[in-house]
């Protein structure tokens, strides 16, 4: 059950990656590109030599960026299959479909949006190359804690069950985790390296296009996963089904 | 009918861990390592030499959020 999850998980992955690929290139490569013209025009400015151009630009926005979106969100899809394959029956006794879209939803709030909001998606130009060490440590500190509190608070959630009911002890571990992550944010150091003189409206762009590829990705494995994920156990397993009291 | 079991309660059978946990340790593993190539390789850390990996991701690392430079 688990392989046959997992080479769903992947193939779903891949799809998401195509239409994220296809979002990215729309609205997320103009973005790059007065980015890349800004660093530029900055470079010429302080008189410093063009940097040597390793992979073309047309290889990067193009055949790159491919690469990049659809072996991540391969990746993705499997690691998301595998996880749903050991929350399934164990977190609640919903079905593979409202498993998989709860999951994705969780999994969008947890790895995208909460790390997001303190650490957003830069562009090229913004970021100094002497800092990319305590950035990526920082951005990987805030993805642990957001994983792990989300985590925390579904066990804290499932605890509650039996006194509060499904409904208040949602809202309780749900509340505990927002005000965890006001605190996390609140005590992590702030990076800000936007050059003054990038164009706010270009930033802005930039990051609700990566924002939205995220969301596409997302929302494909949630939804796609899981009606595959419904035909394979519930159509062709009979024993993962749901049993239904008499 | 035939989808109404005689088992009482409600609920779903998860699937063993036995049978998850293979398949979690070493599909997780190869998975986290494709996210690092497109991700991290040659941005913080480097495990091969040279700036190729990191170029040929450029944009995508970006626009999915990664510190890229």
């Amino acid at each position: 059950m688990t392989r046959d999850l997992l080479i769903r998980g992947m193939i779903v992955g891949v799809i998401a990656g195509l239409l994220a690929f296809g979002f990215a290139r729309v609205f997320g490569e103009p973005q790059v590109d007065s980015a890349i013209a800004f660093e530029e025009k900055m470079s010429q400015a302080a008189n410093e030599a063009a940097e040597p151009e390793l992979v073309t630009r047309a290889t990067q926005a193009g055949i790159g960026l491919f690469t990049g979106i659809v072996v991540y969100s391969a990746a993705l899809g499997g690691l998301f299959s595998l996880v749903f394959a050991f929350v399934y029956g164990r977190v609640s006794s919903f079905g593979p479909r409202s498993t998989a879209a709860l999951l994705a939803l969780a999994g969008f709030i947890a790895i995208v949006l909460v790390p997001d909001i303190k650490y957003p998606a830069n562009p090229p130009a913004v970021g100094n190359p002497d800092t990319i060490t305590a950035r990526t440590e920082l951005f990987f500190v805030m993805l642990v804690l957001s994983v792990g509190s989300l985590a925390v608070a579904v066990a804290f959630a499932r605890r509650l069950h039996a006194r509060y009911g499904a409904w208040n002890s949602t809202l309780i571990a749900g509340a505990a985790f927002v005000v965890f992550i006001t605190l996390v944010q609140y005590l992590l150091p702030a990076i800000n390296e936007v050059p003054e003189q990038f164009s706010p409206n270009v930033l802005w762009n930039f990051r609700i296009a990566s924002l939205g590829i995220h969301a596409i990705v997302w929302a494909t494995l949630g939804l796609l996963f899981g009606a595959l994920a419904e035909r394979l156990m519930v159509k062709q397993q009979p024993r993962y089904r749901l049993q239904t009291a008499r | 009918m035939s989808d109404i079991t005689l088992a009482p309660g409600t609920g779903v059978t998860p699937i063993p861990l036995g049978e998850v946990l293979p398949w979690a340790i070493f599909g997780g593993l190869i998975l986290l390592l494709a996210i690092y190539f497109v991700g991290a390789e040659e941005g913080a850390t480097s495990l091969f030499s040279g700036m190729y990996v990191h170029e040929f991701v450029h944009d995508g690392r970006h626009l999915l959020g990664f510190p890229c430079h």
